[in-house]
C-alpha cells in the first residue's frame, strides 16, 4: 500500500535538524574530552628533517604533540590501510606514518590540548624544517605528456581514428575541467570516545560507519567489539566522506596514545587537503556524416592523481550509452603529480566527462546546422552499445520533450547573438545527463512493538540526501503503519551491514532491505494471525497478504483481517524482530541508467561579459521517485552546483610552491543566493518493471550532469563564444 | 591564532594610551577583517584594544551641510541611514554592493577603511609577501595575480584595496577625522591611503597610536544623477574585479561636476583629478566617457593574469557614467546591469 511512497513526504529528521536537536560528530559530549588542531606540510614533497614540539609543549593545557616518530603503532600493510573505496592500485595515504611529505597540506602533526584555541596556538609553535625535493610537479597542463593510460579501458568499437579522420562532420577539441572541492557544510570532524580498556566509540563524519569500522580496526590492529563508529548526521559530504578522512585516524591515535576522549575538528582551510574532483582536460571528438549520424566518437580524459594512489573514474565512455555510433574510443589517463589522492564528488567521472561530450554535441549541432535536440535524437541509442543491451528503462526521448516544452525551446532561434533583452544577450542551451542506477546488498532489522510502533534500524547514513525519510516511508507502507509510528536508526556500525552512501545506490538499495525485513515481520505476523482459533487469515498465503491500517488483512479478500495487535496478542509476544540481508538478483541482460535532460537560459552583458542565469529547467527519468520532495531538492541541489561547475568553482593551485591559493569559501566560489533564479524540475514518469520490485533507481549525482555544458552551450548561443575552459569567467568573454 | 591580551577602551584616551604603551596592539572593532587575519597568523597582535563601545555611533549634520559619520557606526545603519539613502545614494549603494548582509552588521566604518587586501599569497604565511613580511619578495608578481592592481603599483607590490565604501566616499571627496597622541586632525580620503612604493606594509597614512573617529562628507551629495557599479566573479558576496563610482552634476546635457573613482585596481581607491576636469563643461556623451576612461586608463600596466581588467575597467567607466547621466543608477538588488 503506498500511503506514503511516491509523495511529498516533509523530511522526518527535518525537526532535529533545524532545532539543533541533531548532533553532529564534533558535537558529541564526552568526559574530560581534549582536543586535536591538525599540524599541516607547508611543502608538496620532501622530508620532515626536524619537528621540534618543545615550545608547543611547554604552553599550558597541551597534553601531547603525536609525530610520526612518537606515535601509537599504526599497521604497516597497505591491505589495513585500504578501505571499501580505495582505488586498486597505490598504497594509501597514512597520516604520522613517516618522515616523508606527499602533498601540501599534509597533517604531520597532531597537538593534543585540554582546548581546541590552546591546541591551535601551540600548533603554530612547532618548528619543521623540511629536506625538500628538488623538483615537483602540481600542473595538469605542464604535466600532460606524461599522462599513463589506466589499465582497464573501455573495449573500442570499429576503427575511431579513421572514421573520424575521414568524417563529412568532425569537431574535436579540448575541454578543461579545473579541480574542485567539496566545501560541505560541516566541516570534517571526529570524536573518539575512549571507553576505557582500549575500547573506543568513534562519532566520525562519514558516509559509511562499517567501512571506518573495518578500517580503524584494521590500521589500530583492535578487534571488532572494541570500535564502534557512528555517524548520525552528517551536513554534506558529496563523495568527500566515502573514504575514512585522515581526522579519524589522528583522533584515534590520539585517544590510544592518551587514554582519553579526543575530538579532532579540520579548519575549512585544512579540508583543501583531503579529497577533491580532479582537474581534467577531456578530448572529445565525434564524426558524422551529414546528415547528422555519428560515425566515430572519441574521448580521451587526462586526469590528475596523486603519486601514491591511480584514482580513476569513467569519463569518458558515456557516449556508448548515450549515441549510436559504429566505431568508437574512450580512454583514460592520469598524469600523477605531488597532491594528494583525489576522490569522488558528485557524478565522478560524469560530471567532468560527459559535460566536455555534451558541449561537443552541441559544436556538432552548429557544424551540422541542427537543432541540439534534433542531433541528440538522431544519435539516442536504445542501448548500451558497450555491451549491446537494452535498458532496463530508458525515458530520456520524454526528457527531451518535455524539457523543451517546459521551456520553451521551440522559440529558440538558433543563431548565435539572435536573441536579447536590452544590453544583455540572451543564450539558450541543452544537454543530456546521464548517471548509473546501481543497487547493494543491504541489511534491515525492524522490531514491531504491540503497541503498533516499529523501530527500523540499518547501518547506512543519510549524508543529507534524505534516507531517513525514505526508510521510514517505505517502512510505515510495508508494515501498514502511520509515519509516525515509525523510528528509524541509522549510521552505527552494529546496526545492520550497508555499504557506503555512495553511487546514487542508497534509496533503492536500503527501501528494498525495509521491504525484505517487512515481508519478514508479515510472514511471522501471518502465522501467529493463522493459529488464532476460526483465523479468518487460516491458510492464507504469504504473498496474498499485506499490513496495512494495523492489520493483516489478504489482498484478494479484504474482509479476512486480523489486528496486529491482536495477533501479537494472541501469540503472547511483545515484539517481533527480523533481520533480513537484501541481495538483488544479477540481472545480465540490461543496462541501468537515470537520464536527464537540461535546459539552461543565460543573460548575458555585451559589454561587460556578466553572466547571469536566469532559467534553469532540468527533466529527469530515474524510476520511481520514492519522494517528490526529498527528491527535487536533490536535482535542485545538483543543479545549482551544476551552475556553480559551470561559472564559479575552481581551486587554485601555484605550481611554484604547489600549495592550492584559495582554500576557503570566500575566494573559493560557489553560487550564491544572487546567482540562482528559476529550477524547474520535471520529473518524467519511467515505468521499471526489471530494475527491481519498487522500480527505484536514485536520484544523488544524476542532478549534476549536463548542467555545465547546458550552461556553456547557453553562453555560446548568447555571445557566439566557445568558452572550454570551466569556470566561465566574465573575462573569458571579453575579447 | 597567537596569545593576546584583552583590553576595552574606557574612552578615546584610553585607546590611545593603550596603543602608546603596546606598539603591537590593535584596535578591534567589528572584527570581521582582523579576526580572519589573526586566525590565518597574519596579524599577531599582542593586545586587542576593542573600542566598540565608543561614542562614535552618531552620523549628524554638519554645521556647512554635510554630514559626520561616526568611526564605528556600522556598515549597515550608514547605508540605511535615511539622510544618506537622500542625499549620498552613491554611498549607500556602494555599501551595499560589498560583503554580506551578516557583515555588514559587524563591520565599522573605521574597520572599512582600514580593512586588508585580499591577495592570496598576503593571506598564506608560507609565502613569499613584502606587506606581510618586508623585503620577502612579492609572490603575486609572478604569481597568481587575475585579482590584482593595473594602476599604481610598484616592484614590490601590486595588491589591490578591497574595500567598496571608499571608492564611493573617495568618489565624494570625503575627509577622515583622526586623534592620536598628539591631538586630532583631518586628511582627505584620497591621502589616507598609500600607494605601495617600497613600503607595501604600509596600507595608509594612520599614524602609529591613531585612530579615526569619524568620516566627513562635504554637502554635495550628486544624489540625482549617481551610480555604483561592481563587476565580480559571483553575481554577489565576492570582491570587486572592476568596481566604479561616478557621481556627476549635470546643467541640461552638459557636465556641471564629475567624479570617478575606481575599486578592485590599485592600491587605494583611484581617483582621476584629470579625468574628471576632463569632463567638466562637456556633453554628457559616450564619448566624453571613453576619453575620460581613456585617461584615468592612460598608466594601466598588466601583469600575466590581470590584462582583462584594464578593457573591463574602460567599459565599466563609460557605462557606469552613463548609468549615471541618465539617472538609472545600478540596482544592487537586482543583479541586472542597467
Ligand atoms: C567574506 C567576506 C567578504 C567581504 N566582502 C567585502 C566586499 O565585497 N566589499 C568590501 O568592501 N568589504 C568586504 N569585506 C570586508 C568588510 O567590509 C570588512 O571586513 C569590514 O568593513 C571591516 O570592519 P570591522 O569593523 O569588522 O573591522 P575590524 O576587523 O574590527 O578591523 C579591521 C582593521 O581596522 C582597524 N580599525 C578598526 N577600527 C578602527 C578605527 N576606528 N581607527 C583605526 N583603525 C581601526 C583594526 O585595527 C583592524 O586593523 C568582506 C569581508 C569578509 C569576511
Ligand atoms: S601583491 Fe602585495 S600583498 Fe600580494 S604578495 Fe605581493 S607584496 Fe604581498
Amino acid at each position: 500500500m503506498n500511503a506514503y511512497v511516491g509523495t511529498p513526504t516533509s523530511r522526518v529528521d527535518g525537526r532535529a535538524k533545524v532545532t539543533g536537536a541533531a548532533k553532529y560528530a564534533g558535537e558529541f559530549p564526552a568526559d574530560g574530552l581534549v582536543h586535536g588542531f591538525v599540524v599541516e606540510a607547508t611543502i608538496p614533497c620532501g622530508r620532515i628533517a626536524r619537528l621540534d614540539s618543545t615550545e608547543a609543549l611547554k604552553v599550558k593545557g597541551v597534553l601531547d604533540v603525536l609525530t610520526h616518530a612518537n606515535r601509537p603503532p599504526l599497521a604497516d600493510a597497505d591491505e589495513a590501510w585500504k578501505d571499501e573505496v580505495a582505488p586498486e592500485d597505490g598504497s594509501p595515504f597514512r597520516p604520522l606514518y613517516d618522515d616523508s611529505v606527499k602533498f601540501n597540506g599534509q597533517p604531520i602533526a597532531l597537538v593534543v590540548a585540554e582546548d581546541w584555541e590552546t591546541a591551535k596556538f601551540a600548533a603554530t609553535l612547532v618548528r619543521v624544517e623540511y629536506q625538500e625535493a628538488q623538483a615537483f610537479a602540481t600542473d595538469l597542463e605542464a604535466e600532460r605528456g606524461k599522462a599513463a593510460e589506466v589499465k582497464k579501458p573501455h573495449k573500442p568499437r570499429g576503427d575511431a581514428a579513421a572514421a573520424l579522420a575521414g568524417a563529412a562532420a568532425r569537431h574535436e577539441a579540448d575541454y578543461f575541467i579545473p579541480t574542485e572541492h567539496h566545501n560541505p557544510m560541516e566541516l570534517f570532524a571526529t570524536t573518539a570516545v575512549w571507553d576505557g580498556d582500549g575500547r573506543l566509540t568513534v562519532y566520525d563524519k562519514t558516509q559509511g560507519v562499517q567501512n571506518v569500522h573495518k578500517f580503524l580496526c584494521g590500521v589500530f590492529d583492535r578487534k571488532p567489539d572494541d570500535v564502534r563508529v557512528v555517524s548520525p548526521y552528517v551536513g554534506g559530504a558529496f563523495g568527500s566522506g566515502l573514504r575514512p578522512q585522515y581526522q579519524v585516524v589522528l583522533a584515534t591515535l590520539a585517544a590510544l596514545a592518551l587514554k582519553r576522549s579526543v575530538r579532532v575538528v579540520l579548519t575549512r582551510q585544512q579540508m583543501y587537503g583531503i579529497g577533491y574532483r580532479p582537474a581534467t582536460i577531456e578530448r572529445v571528438g565525434l564524426g558524422a556524416t551529414s546528415d547528422g549520424t555519428l560515425d566515430a566518437v572519441t574521448h580521451e580524459a587526462t586526469a590528475i592523481t596523486s603519486r601514491y594512489e591511480d584514482f580513476s573514474r569513467n569519463d569518458a565512455g558515456w557516449a556508448d550509452q548515450l549515441y549510436r555510433s559504429p566505431n568508437t574510443r574512450f580512454t583514460h589517463k592520469l598524469v600523477r603529480l605531488d597532491v594528494s589522492t583525489p576522490c569522488d564528488m558528485r557524478a565522478p567521472g560524469a560530471a567532468s566527462g560527459v559535460c566536455a561530450l555534451e558541449c561537443a554535441m552541441d559544436e556538432l549541432a552548429v557544424a551540422l546546422k541542427l537543432d541540439p535536440i534534433e542531433l541528440r535524437l538522431k544519435c539516442y541509442s536504445d542501448r548500451d552499445q558497450s555491451e549491446g543491451l537494452p535498458y532496463t528503462s530508458k525515458q530520456l526521448r520524454e526528457c527531451y520533450a518535455r524539457g523543451a516544452d517546459a521551456f520553451g525551446w521551440s522559440r529558440r532561434s538558433p543563431t548565435p547573438r539572435s536573441m536579447r533583452d536590452g544590453k544583455e544577450l540572451v543564450g539558450w542551451g541543452m544537454a543530456t545527463g546521464i548517471w548509473e542506477a546501481l543497487q547493494m546488498p543491504v541489511a534491515v532489522r525492524i522490531v514491531l512493538t504491540s503497541n503498533g510502533h516499529a523501530e527500523v534500524s540499518c547501518a547506512a547514513s543519510d549524508i543529507g540526501t534524505g534516507t531517513y525519510t525514505i526508510v521510514a516511508q517505505v517502512a510505515a507502507d510495508a508494515l501498514g503503519l502511520p509515519i509516525e509510528n515509525i523510528s528509524v536508526r541509522l549510521a552505527d556500525s552494529t546496526l545492520p551491514q550497508a555499504p557506503v552512501e555512495g553511487g546514487s545506490w542508497m534509496a533503492a538499495s536500503s527501501a528494498h532491505a525495509v521491504l525484505a525485513a517487512a515481508e519478514e515481520v508479515r510472514k511471522e505476523l501471518l502465522r501467529l494471525a493463522g493459529t488464532m482459533p476460526g483465523s479468518p487469515l487460516a491458510g492464507a498465503e504469504l504473498a496474498d497478504t499485506v499490513l496495512i491500517d494495523g492489520r493483516i488483512a489478504t489482498t484478494s479478500d479484504n474482509s479476512r483481517t486480523v489486528s496486529i495487535a491482536d495477533a501479537m496478542r494472541h501469540g503472547n509476544v511483545e515484539r517481533i524482530e527480523k533481520e533480513k540481508l537484501n541481495q538483488f538478483d544479477e540481472d545480465k541482460k540490461h543496462a541501468r541508467n537515470t537520464h536527464s535532460a537540461v535546459f539552461a537560459e543565460v543573460k548575458v552583458d555585451e559589454q561587460l561579459g556578466v553572466i547571469r542565469v536566469t532559467r534553469m529547467v532540468s527533466a529527469v527519468a530515474a524510476g520511481r521517485i520514492l519522494n517528490t520532495k526529498t527528491g527535487r531538492s536533490q536535482i535542485m541541489g545538483s543543479v545549482v552546483w551544476g551552475i556553480g561547475m559551470a561559472l564559479h568553482e575552481e581551486t587554485v593551485m601555484d605550481p611554484r610552491f604547489g600549495r592550492i591559493m584559495n582554500p576557503n569559501i570566500a575566494e573559493y566560489h560557489i553560487p550564491v543566493n544572487a546567482d540562482i533564479q528559476d529550477i524547474d524540475v520535471i520529473f518524467v514518469d519511467e515505468p521499471d518493471a526489471h530494475i527491481n520490485a519498487l522500480g527505484v533507481k536514485g536520484l544523488g549525482e544524476i542532478g549534476i550532469v549536463g548542467v555545465p555544458a547546458a550552461i556553456a552551450n547557453a553562453v555560446y548561443h548568447a555571445t557566439g563564444k566557445r568558452i572550454r575552459r570551466f569556470p566561465i569567467t566574465l573575462d573569458r568573454l571579453l575579447d | 591564532m597567537n596569545n593576546f591580551q584583552y583590553s576595552r577602551a574606557a574612552d578615546v584616551d584610553d585607546a590611545i594610551r593603550l596603543l602608546a604603551t603596546d606598539p603591537d596592539a590593535k584596535l578591534i572593532a567589528g572584527g570581521t577583517n582582523l579576526i580572519d587575519l589573526m586566525k590565518e597568523n597574519v596579524e599577531r597582535p599582542s593586545r586587542l584594544i576593542d573600542i566598540s563601545r565608543l561614542p562614535f555611533r552618531k552620523i549628524e549634520e554638519t554645521a556647512d551641510g554635510g554630514l559626520r559619520i561616526g568611526a564605528l557606526v556600522p556598515n549597515s545603519d550608514l547605508a540605511y541611514h535615511p539622510h544618506v539613502e537622500q542625499r549620498y545614494p552613491l554611498l549607500a549603494s556602494a555599501i551595499l554592493a560589498g560583503a554580506s548582509a551578516q557583515l555588514r552588521n559587524m563591520a565599522s566604518v573605521g574597520g572599512n577603511l582600514m580593512q586588508r587586501t585580499r591577495c592570496a599569497y598576503f593571506y598564506d604565511t608560507t609565502t613569499p609577501c613584502n606587506k606581510r613580511a618586508p623585503g620577502s619578495g612579492c609572490s603575486a608578481i609572478d604569481g597568481l595575480n587575475r585579482n590584482h592592481a593595473i594602476l599604481g603599483t610598484s616592484p614590490s607590490c601590486i595588491a589591490t584595496n578591497p574595500s567598496d565604501m571608499s571608492v564611493a566616499l573617495v568618489a565624494l571627496g570625503a575627509l577622515v577625522h583622526i586623534a592620536g597622541p598628539t591631538g586630532e586632525r583631518r586628511i582627505a580620503l584620497t591621502d589616507f591611503h598609500r600607494l605601495p612604493g617600497d613600503t607595501p606594509h604600509m596600507d595608509t597614512n594612520l599614524g602609529a597610536g591613531e585612530i579615526i573617529t569619524a568620516i566627513e562628507l562635504p554637502p554635495r551629495g550628486f544624489s540625482r544623477n549617481y551610480s555604483y557599479l561592481k563587476i565580480r566573479d559571483r553575481l554577489s558576496y565576492a570582491f570587486a574585479l572592476v568596481s566604479v563610482a561616478a557621481a556627476l552634476e549635470l546643467e541640461g546635457n552638459a557636465i556641471g561636476e564629475a567624479r570617478v573613482a575606481l575599486g578592485g585596481v590599485a592600491h587605494k581607491p583611484w581617483r582621476s583629478l584629470e579625468a574628471e576636469a576632463a569632463l567638466r563643461g562637456q556633453a554628457a556623451t559616450v564619448d566624453h566617457f571613453s576619453r575620460a576612461a581613456d585617461m584615468m586608463l592612460a598608466d594601466a600596466a598588466a601583469r600575466s593574469h590581470n590584462g582583462f581588467k584594464i578593457e573591463l575597467a574602460r567599459r565599466a567607466i563609460v557605462r557606469t557614467l552613463t548609468q549615471a547621466a541618465s539617472a538609472t543608477p545600478q540596482s544592487q538588488a537586482h543583479k541586472k546591469i542597467a
